[in-house]
């Protein structure tokens, strides 16, 4: 059951073959196993149960919600959560208890899901993997096997994400399948009165058709993102994504989007000036962690923030300040402006001409292991492992990530389709085709567990490889 | 208005032969002085903490140089990409509040309604070389 697509589980849920509290425990139960993974920060166990109970009152009554009511959820730790911790894996955070709920929290809460417990990230989503704003949900979806969605800007609310980059971030969404991303986008999409840059037209919930006929679809491949640095099998197996449509009667054309070596520069500049802002709310007088010094509130303020602040949040924040400096503001942080325009401009030229979708990789490899991933810093990390993804976030289109293959290691290797903007739902249903094309291996859960149980009562990390 | 964009990358320099994650070259090396260390640390209320952390702006800097080889001449700075959208703005009438106390749950110091914070309008001491990174 845990290994089910969402409309399975919940087809299996109105159905009686499983109880939504079943599916909670079990839930949980597998979540108490990896706990040496550390995937959770906070785990809700009491809330999530307390919702199953009231989940399956629904089904018994015939009253669920929909599709989402009884599924159990996970949100990243710098969603808003009322009552319960969120914390943006940072100290500055610790014991912040927010006393109102993220609006796409929320929307899922009112489907009726159960909230497992936050997950873990980097602090304050500034790690390699991107922020919700570089690419951290294409990436982790591509190196774990799933399909990752990166909404157009605009389409979904930020209300109750803390944010990172305001003109940049956008909720995430991360699921088994394609149709799974469908159906949570066509809940959390829409106006949000509480965040003015959500748009105002209006959006239904909407079913994926399944394409059959390829042929009026043009798929762009652009040039400047085959780089040295892209591993070889990955671009064998973009090239064969590539052939595969060609051969069911799509268009295939090389586009240029010029810029591209600039995206990782300008991102970084732009990034470190709004993190720079957004990180001075944070004081220790209304809310998160306050060191005990009393001299002053210029030497609270400062010993607080290097408490509670990581090397890497320091470092974007003093990084951020120096390009906002009068004297650089016009260089640095305007230059920056105007980069992401021609940026963008990139991206609306080659859709003008006639490109209905992207194909690009996502990632530069497979995952690499952890020894290997600490020997650089922060900046270099992000500046090799966003570069697929990170040109999408400053021209606000929809982007995903679909699992595609096993790498010669086992390890997932997953492939970028990039849409217009607001075109969501074109985008997934071209994903969607090609996810039944490739037919990645379903996960295989309880096989895992048992081959590994050994491993898990050790609680030592292992490379598992998912090689059959 | 993309026919001059389209024209402008034509004559951006093709930085794409190098490789996307070409390492930063030894051109315009930026030094950090005292006082800049110093003066962005009041503004930011952060220190650097040490000498690695400057070395690390210095290279940030480096890094975000590279933007001078783009031509932005005539190019508007982009703020946001739904740009050409109204905002949206909420109509000026009260509907929710009343919350002081939800409001004040999550500070470490208050008393009554208020946020209780130190003395303000005390600068912070200036720090010689010598001082400078010792509670790294």
């Amino acid at each position: 059951m845990l290994g089910r697509t969402l409309r399975e589980v919940s087809a299996a849920l109105k159905q009686g073959q499983i109880t939504p509290t079943e599916l909670c425990q079990k839930c949980l139960s597998l979540i108490k196993k990896t706990k040496f993974l550390n995937a959770y920060i906070t785990v809700s166990e009491e809330v999530a149960l307390k919702q199953a109970e009231e989940s399956e009152k629904r089904y018994k009554q015939g009253h669920s919600l929909g599709d989402l009511d009884g599924i159990p959820v996970a949100v990243k730790d710098n969603f808003s959560t009322a009552g319960i911790e969120t914390t943006c894996a940072s100290n500055m955070l610790k014991g912040y208890v927010p006393p109102y709920n993220a609006t796409v929290v929320q929307k899922l809460l009112d489907q009726g899901a159960l909230l497992m417990g936050k997950t873990n990230l980097d602090e304050f989503a500034m790690g390699a993997l991107g922020s919700d704003t570089g690419g951290s949900t294409r990436n982790p979806a591509a190196h774990c096997g799933l399909v990752g969605l990166k909404p157009s800007y605009g389409l979904v609310s930020r209300h109750g994400l803390i944010p990172l980059v305001n003109s940049m971030d956008v909720p995430g969404i991360l699921t088994r399948c394609v149709d799974d991303a469908a159906i949570v986008l066509g809940v959390l999409a829409g106006h949000d009165p509480k965040d003015s840059t959500t748009i105002q037209d209006p959006v239904k919930p909407f079913m994926l058709s399944s394409l059959t006929d390829v042929s009026k679809l043009c798929v762009g491949i652009p040039k400047e993102y085959l780089t040295p640095e892209l591993s070889s099998e990955i671009r064998s197996l973009w090239s064969k994504a590539a052939n595969l449509f060609e051969s069911e009667g799509a268009k295939v054309i090389e586009v240029s989007l010029p810029h591209t070596s600039y995206s990782i520069v300008c991102y970084h500049v732009l990034c470190t000036s709004e993190v720079a802002s957004n990180m001075a709310r944070f004081d220790g007088l209304e809310y998160g962690h306050r060191c005990d010094i009393d001299v002053s509130t210029e030497a609270m303020y400062a010993a607080t923030r290097r408490e509670g602040f990581n090397d890497v949040v320091r470092g974007r924040i003093l990084s951020g300040n120096f390009f906002l400096l009068k004297e650089n503001y016009e260089n640095y942080f305007v230059k920056a402006q105007k980069v992401r325009r021609l940026i963008a401009n990139d991206f609306v030229n080659v859709f003008n001409s006639g490109v209905d979708v992207l194909l690009t990789p996502t990632t530069l490899s497979e995952a690499v292991p952890y020894t290997e991933f600490i020997k650089e810093d922060n900046r270099t990390r992000s500046a090799q492992d966003d570069i697929f993804t990170q040109a999408v976030n400053m021209a606000g289109l929809p982007a995903v990530s679909v699992p595609t293959a096993l790498s010669h290691q086992g390890l997932p290797i997953g492939l970028q389709f990039i849409g217009r903007a607001f075109c969501d739902q074109q985008l997934l249903t071209v994903a969607k085709w090609f996810e039944k094309q490739v037919q990645f291996p379903v996960i295989q859960i309880q096989e895992l567990m048992d081959n590994c149980s050994s491993v898990f009562e050790n609680e030592k990390l292992a490379s598992v490889s998912l090689k059959q | 208005m993309w026919a001059r964009a389209v024209w402008l990358a034509f004559r951006a320099p093709a930085g794409g032969r190098r490789g996307l994650t070409a390492k930063a070259g030894p051109q315009g090396s930026v030094r950090i002085t005292a006082e800049m260390i110093e003066h962005l640390e009041r503004l930011a209320l952060v220190d650097f903490g040490s000498q690695e952390a400057v070395a690390r702006l210095e290279k940030a800097i480096a890094f975000a140089d590279r933007l001078g080889a783009v031509d932005t001449d005539g190019v508007e700075p982009m703020e946001s990409v739904l740009e050409d959208r109204c905002l949206y703005l909420r109509s000026d009438n009260v509907i929710e509040g009343n919350c002081a106390e939800e409001v004040l749950q999550n500070s470490h110091r208050v008393v009554e309604e208020y946020f209780v914070a130190p003395p303000g309008n005390i600068s912070l001491p200036k720090l010689d070389e010598q001082e400078r990174f010792s509670h790294s």
